[in-house]
């Protein structure tokens, strides 16, 4: 059976870029194909389904059969989101900070298999690709540095008129639902996952559904960098199909729609307002600074009278 | 109280120093003007039942007006002035309140029903301090740290409830104005005049015409605003459900939001709190303004080993609360502001009755006319019961006790409310400790129902989103 194309890129027409097919003649040894899973709870389950969908390139070659999550995936997954809440959300600012240092590491010894799978999956040119896997490490080193320091910049104390230390802390906002944009692959998903999880939220992603490998290769790295199990979880899916349950889930705080086309979110939001949901979306270019609004969407305002006296 | 010779003598505050008009109009692009359909609606004194006014209720041609005459002032003239101006003319208004403090509050005791003692001394005070605070930041925005020069949203659609009627109208318009927008505002069915009188504060304090404009009317007026177009921005201080409503009727219309909902909050008393402070702070914290505050603290968790101290030693302050004429400079607990207000509250007490919760009031006798409620306890209650689950929004405490802070924190936080929350402690590190548990939005250690223009105020999960005071508060209002 000849090998259909793998998460190898294929060298015809590309100058730059290592080849990271092993270096072994066609035919004497087989690879080992990989199956991408969903990630939540910090395991990597099939679709409890059993169904898949074929992730393909621009070309429609089929890359992988990808885990088709469904409506049960993702209650389990805000589970495994709520579950995580307590652990992650009450860490020291510091300790979240490292770990997510620590992601940002295990990200740049990846750096060559993501660029490998968004060539594949959305067909830019490899130094397009690295341009984008590279910017989203350095932008989760960014976001690294911002759990002991976000509270500083959206925090206050208040000279109120009468005997109070009174003082304003943001808090994370709970579980956060999130639909990741569809490309760039992983700057996108990296762009609207990291600000979520800085501010010590848990997050249900839904990861782009045209190109959702790189997803699962980062839950892969999550899963092996001391973030707790349930912090984060990434569905790969059908947008349509997952991105409705999270918005009308009562146990999910939150939604991030910047992934669902400006069309679709009307009827997203609605359903968020059943249990008041924390809505937000923006469009722009990816590559450009993030700002805090991203982390700010996801933080409540908790303001303390605490008395003074002798 | 027994022994009449230790009875107060009436004590009512003039009520001639306010005038009211037999008939409102709306007031619209700096005037007041009747409404296009030429409807009306009277407001009435809930002491009394006797009417105060025929207010103009405004239809969808009035809203328009409204929101156009706004557009107006935000393109060409307030939205044109510099932060400096703005300011000043923010501070006329704060002077202007304190100037005429009297007349709000005798005006609001009349309309809303409640003790004149809270509206002189809570509502009109609080109204000018936030308009004096805001009108600080006017010019001093891009010192707020929402990047540089931050630009205002455009015209902001207000809709605020009837429980602090001028205070809401404060909160609402002090930032927003501050922030650089303009102003359609709707105040409450059942308690119009304060605004209206604000109306009139602002006419003569020289604003552009348009910039602050009041709409009149009842839920369907409030429902016109939030559709119309050219709003830009919501923001509503209410139910839950009208607020859910909101936030789904303007999906995807891209309109910004904020809400503040309800609550029901829980008052923790540990067993090392100040008691008796602590008995007068759940006073404070659940019949102040007859309980008709989002924030109140409506569950009261005790520790075990003094619920029965507490109890007794709140029963025997209950019995000394004074309920009756809102004007009287005595009265502690005022009227119900509504017939509907007074049959929610009478149908939750039933409830709690037929649930098996023990109720228990004062002696009390309340006015023949008028709407009325006796402060109202139960002990007894679980969390199932409706009384600890809904809000009541009325004089009624629903009681339940704790054994450890681990216990406290997670009933306190068994609700999908999260406004504010007490504690009662003397050991400041537990403060701290509950302070970081508790979900709500403002939390409130040895004290209750306190509220400051430079404390941000607003809720978790479904008491809403987005914060009014503080630096916090002015992100509501600007494109950041």
């Amino acid at each position: 059976m000849p090998d259909r194309a793998r998460p190898t890129p294929t060298p015809r027409g590309r100058t730059k870029g290592p080849d990271v097919r092993p270096p072994v003649p066609d035919g004497t040894r087989v690879d080992v194909r990989k199956t991408y899973k969903l990630f939540i709870g910090g395991a990597f389950p099939r679709s409890e389904s059993g169904r898949s969908y074929p992730a393909t390139g621009p070309d429609g070659t089929v890359l992988a059969h990808a885990a088709r999550a469904s409506r049960k995936d993702a209650r389990d997954a805000v589970v495994a989101a709520r579950k995580a809440v307590p652990g992650w959300s009450g860490a020291t600012a510091y300790n979240r900070g490292q770990v997510l240092y620590r992601v940002a590491e295990l990200l740049e010894g990846r750096a060559a298999q993501f660029t490998a799978e968004c060539v594949q999956g959305e067909g830019v040119s490899w130094a397009g690709a690295e341009r984008t896997v590279t910017a989203a490490i350095d932008r989760w080193v960014w976001y690294a540095g911002w759990p002991d320091k976000v509270a500083q910049v959206a925090g206050s104390a208040n000279p109120v008129a009468g005997p109070y230390f009174n003082f304003s802390v943001p808090e994370p906002t709970g579980v956060v639902a999130v639909v990741a944009p569809a490309a760039p692959s992983l700057l996108g998903l990296v762009s609207v996952l990291a600000p979520v999880i800085a501010t010590g939220n848990a997050a249900v992603v839904v990861a782009s559904e045209a190109a959702p490998l790189p997803a699962v290769t980062l839950a892969e790295v999550l899963a092996t960098s001391d973030v707790p199990p349930g912090v984060v979880n990434i569905l790969t899916g059908y947008t349509a199909e997952l991105a409705p349950v999270l918005a009308a889930h009562m146990d999910v705080n939150a939604i991030d729609l910047t992934g669902v086309a400006a069309g679709g979110r009307a009827e997203l939001e609605r359903l968020a307002a059943r249990n008041v949901k924390r809505v937000f979306a923006a469009d722009g270019d990816w590559e450009a600074p993030p700002g805090t609004a991203r982390m700010l969407a996801f933080l409540e305002i908790k303001t303390v009278w605490h008395p003074i006296g002798i | 109280m027994a022994g009449g010779s230790w009875e107060y003598a009436p004590a009512p505050e003039a009520r001639d120093i306010v005038t009211i008009r037999r008939e409102y109009g709306l007031f619209l692009a700096g005037e007041f003007v009747p409404p296009a359909a030429g409807e009306s609606f009277t407001t009435l004194n809930p002491a009394s039942e006797e009417p105060l006014a025929q207010v103009a209720a405004a239809g969808a041609a009035d809203v328009d007006r409204a929101v156009t005459a706004a557009r107006d002032a935000f393109e060409r003239t307030w939205g044109q002035l510099p932060g400096r101006e703005r300011a000043k003319y923010l501070y006329r208004i704060a002077r202007a309140i304190a100037e005429r403090a009297r007349e709000f509050a005798v005006l609001e005791s009349l309309d809303n029903g409640k003790p004149i003692k809270e509206s002189r001394d809570v509502d009109v005070p609080l109204a000018a301090a936030h308009f004096f605070y805001h009108a600080g930041w006017a010019d001093k925005l891009e010192y707020a740290g929402y990047g540089p020069g931050p630009r205002p949203i455009g015209v902001a659609g207000q809709v605020i409830p009837w429980n602090f009627p001028l205070l809401m109208a404060a909160w609402k318009l002090a930032p927003a104005l501050a922030t650089g927008n303009t102003c359609v505002l709707k105040p409450a069915e059942t308690t119009p005049l304060t605004a209206l009188l604000l109306a009139e504060v602002i006419a003569e304090a020289g604003l552009p015409p348009g910039t602050v404009n009041v709409i009149t009317g009842d839920g369907s007026t409030g429902a016109e605003l939030v559709r119309h177009p050219g709003v830009a921005k919501i923001a509503f201080t209410g139910s839950t459900e009208v607020g859910k409503q909101i936030q789904a009727a303007i999906a995807g219309t891209g309109k910004r939001l904020t809400l503040e909902l309800g609550g029901k909050a829980a008052n923790v008393v540990f067993d090392d709190a100040p008691l008796d402070q602590a008995v007068e702070g759940i006073v404070n914290g659940i019949f102040f303004n007859q309980g008709h505050v989002c924030c109140a603290g409506s569950r009261l968790l005790i520790q075990e080993s003094v619920a029965d101290t507490v109890l007794s030693r709140l029963k025997r302050r209950l019995a000394t609360l004074r309920l009756g004429d809102p004007l009287d400079k005595n009265t502690d607990i005022g009227a119900i502001n509504s017939r509907e207000q007074l049959d929610k509250i009478t149908g939750l007490v039933a409830a709690g009755e037929a649930e098996g919760a023990q109720r228990w009031s004062p002696p009390c006798q309340l006015p023949a006319k008028g709407f009325w409620f006796p402060p109202t306890v139960f002990t007894g209650v679980s969390q199932s019961h409706r009384i600890a689950r809904e809000e009541i929004f009325g004089p009624v405490l629903s009681v339940l006790t704790f054994r450890t802070p681990e216990e406290a924190v997670a009933k306190a936080n068994n609700t999908p409310y999260g406004l504010s929350a007490g504690v009662w402690t003397e050991k400041g590190s537990r403060i701290l400790w509950m302070a970081q548990r508790l979900r709500a939005g403002v939390i409130w250690a040895n004290t209750y129902n306190r509220f400051d223009p430079a404390s941000p105020f607003g809720g978790y999960t479904e008491s809403g989103f987005g914060r009014e005071g503080g630096r916090a508060g002015l992100a509501a209002y600007l494109d950041a």
